[in-house]
């Protein structure tokens, strides 16, 4: 990665960093309710993926921890506040919420809160570009214990078959709410599942975003070039519990301060001050800037945004023509 | 009687279930560490976390209900069953009448649903009303929490598939169970929570409570309502219903869940193809509308009917007749 990616890039973590944490402060505030799913310490792996990826440009799907994937396709981080606060300025107008986020100007596809479920929609996203003849690819980031639902093996046989553009990411975080994958999963190495299908599968570290990033270039190039389907799993760690309700009584504050050694903002924060490219005082700066815009434009934004009306109750239940949105009529290019 | 929440009773109802028969066992994402007592109690055998996979968890406990076991299996939440709707509708609903009767399926589905997290739709959604259309499966629904213990013991005990369902929104509610040994409520029994005269109130889950608020409103204008918990919808308990309606002449049916199709819309096809002649006034029906739940709170609590929508609802039915005796209870 060139010098000023990482230096930008560096900067996106940061925000995505500040904006689940200051989601944490908004729960216990009692300013956003439903479930809660944060991604901090998994920042490398969107971040290294999207950035090997065409982010706006190529199709993004993942399940319920989707916040910063949103972002990084280019959703607003206000509208994705107002979401979470369910504010009809939301990205899902606050029909959503934080487990469904959308952003379909974005190609940012959802947002999906059954663990599975996206697996074959993004073998049909990845049908209509083959279709349609265009140069996108279909990206799923989903979790480790989501392969073990049936419609994951469905999904590689049909997407290997079809010659799927369709990249699968799996963020394996070792856990699935509180069951560790060793007791859930008989094959602990994931990519090793895929290779029943003939679909190339890889596995790397998921904190260093350097590694994630030239790992995920040969996944895309591979999957862009036409030859079919890829399987990338990423080795990383969520720090907070699965959801707000979690204590973690599953695991050692040992095993969590281990893999914090590890974190992907200060591997690369730590490298780039290394190479001259910024000081520890810079770094700071932009985490106060970070903070800053997030409560002056993100919060304030969620917080004077209107609720949804009422009388709007089943508005946007059907399709249909006065409503129907230039990215599926395909009119828009 | 002691005091408890919907949560301990169903826990409750389980360890004894457990501890009275064998062939019982819990299986799902989670429930061995969620409930370690259990599995301290009857083993990991018994008491089984799984992977993520509700269509391999209902299918196993198909295989396992048809080989005499009695298998307890926690889908977590409602909209989770369709991942399982084929082992629950096509094999646990079908394959006894198939096989001509050969085999049972006793097992009992668990999960929740309902308004009152913000969960959004793919967590809340009520689909009772699908599951009483599949036939061979039972569906239960309680509001009380003697209730959850009484009718999840009962349901475990059922030689057919029962699909349990818990309204969260009362989880967390507190009530009194009986301290007897054995406290089991039948399934296919309604209660008749409140006694009138007047109108009559069915519902079943959450909107219970709304109707006996409105019970008490309406009272305050001389109005005496009935209030019913189905409890269990299906089989329904069409001979409570009938003989309340026959009193009173008028029938509200409320529920959380979508009309078209709905709970509501089969005790309206009761009144109307059983009680026709006793009928007072139309019947009618408040339930949520026919879109998905929206996780923002202002449109979720928009979507439940309401004490003051039931109130008005009975107003209109009673129509002068409410004049009279407000008048009445003026003098
Ligand atoms: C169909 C379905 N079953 C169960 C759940 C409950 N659930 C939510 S997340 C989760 C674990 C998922 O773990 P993983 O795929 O590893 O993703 P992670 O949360 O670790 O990112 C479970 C069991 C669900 N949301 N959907
Ligand atoms: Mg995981």
């Amino acid at each position: 990665m060139k010098i000023e990616d990482k230096k930008r890039v560096l900067r996106e973590m940061v925000l995505h960093r500040r904006f689940e944490e200051r989601c944490y402060q908004a729960y216990i505030e009692r300013k956003i309710g439903g479930f809660l799913h944060l991604y901090p310490g998994q920042e490398a792996c969107c971040n290294g993926v999207m950035e090997a990826a065409r982010p706006g440009h190529d199709y993004v799907i993942t399940g319920y921890r989707d916040h910063v994937h949103a972002i990084k396709c280019g959703a607003d981080p206000k509208a994705v506040m107002a979401e979470l606060y369910g504010k009809e300025t939301g990205s899902s107008k606050g029909r959503g919420g934080s487990m469904h986020i959308f952003d379909g100007d974005k190609r940012f596809m959802g947002g999906y809160a059954l663990v599975g479920g996206p697996f074959p929609l993004a073998a049909g996203i990845a049908k209509a570009i083959q279709l349609k003849g265009g140069d996108e690819i279909a990206i799923c980031f989903l979790g480790d214990a989501a392969n073990n639902q049936g419609v994951f093996h469905e999904t590689l046989n049909m997407a290997a078959l079809w010659k799927l553009p369709v990249l699968f990411v799996c963020e394996n975080n070792l856990y699935g709410i509180g069951t560790s994958i060793e007791r859930s999963t008989a094959v602990v190495h994931q990519h090793k599942r895929v290779a029943a299908y003939n679909i190339p599968a890889d596995e790397c570290d998921g904190q260093d975003i350097e590694i994630v990033y030239e790992a995920a270039r040969k996944a895309v190039d591979h999957v862009r070039s036409g030859n079919g389907p890829y399987f990338l799993e990423l080795m990383t760690y969520r720090y907070r519990g699965h959801s707000m309700s979690d204590s973690r009584g599953y695991r050692s504050r040992e095993e969590e301060e281990l893999w914090k050694q590890r974190d992907p903002i200060f591997i690369l924060r730590d490298r780039l001050i290394k190479d001259g490219a910024m000081t520890m005082a810079d770094f700071e700066a932009l985490e106060k800037e970070t903070d800053a815009y997030i409560e002056n434009e993100v919060i304030k934004f969620a917080e004077e945004s209107p609720e949804p009306r009422v009388e709007d109750l089943e508005k946007y239940v059907f399709a249909d023509r006065a409503t129907q949105l230039p990215w599926l009529t395909g009119k828009a290019a | 009687m002691s005091r408890m929440t919907t949560e301990q009773a169903i826990h409750q109802a389980l360890a004894e279930e457990m501890q009275r028969d064998e062939r019982v066992l819990l299986v799902g994402e989670g429930v061995a560490t969620k409930r370690g007592d259990l599995v301290r109690n009857f083993g990991t055998a018994r008491v089984r976390n799984t992977p993520l996979a509700e269509a391999i968890i209902a299918g196993t406990a198909v295989g396992a209900a048809a080989s005499g076991l009695r298998p307890v299996i926690d889908l977590l939440f409602a909209p989770f069953l369709t991942y399982a709707m084929d082992a629950l509708v096509n094999s646990a609903g079908k394959l006894r009448y198939l096989s001509g009767g050969q085999f049972e399926f006793p097992l009992v589905a668990m999960s929740m649903t309902g308004s009152g997290w913000c969960v959004g739709a793919q967590h809340n959604h009520n689909l009772e009303a699908m599951f009483a259309h599949a036939p061979g499966l039972k569906v239960v629904m309680p509001s009380t929490v003697a209730d959850f213990k009484g009718l999840l013991k009962a349901a475990i005990r059922d030689d057919n598939p029962v699909l349990f369902f818990t309204d969260l929104a009362l989880l967390h509610q507190e009530g009194e169970v009986p301290d007897v040994a054995d406290h089991l409520v039948p399934l296919g029994q309604a209660a008749v929570r409140r006694v009138g005269a007047d109108v009559t109130l069915v519902s079943y889950a959450k909107t219970v409570g709304v109707c006996l608020q409105a019970a008490e409103q309406l009272q305050a204008q001389g109005i005496a309502a009935e209030v019913i918990d189905l409890r269990t919808l299906k089989p329904l308990d069409e001979a409570t219903v009938l003989r309340s309606l026959r009193k009173t002449g008028r029938l509200v049916a409320v529920t959380e869940a979508s009309g078209l199709c709905g709970m509501a819309a089969e005790l309206a096809a009761l009144a109307v193809t059983r009680a026709f002649d006793a009928l007072r006034a139309p019947v009618v029906r408040l339930t949520g509308p026919d879109a998905p739940g929206a996780s923002s709170w202002v449109l979720e609590q928009a979507a439940l009917p309401t004490a003051e929508a039931v109130v008005e609802a009975v107003q209109g039915m009673l129509g002068d007749a409410v004049v009279v005796r407000e008048a009445l209870a003026t003098t």
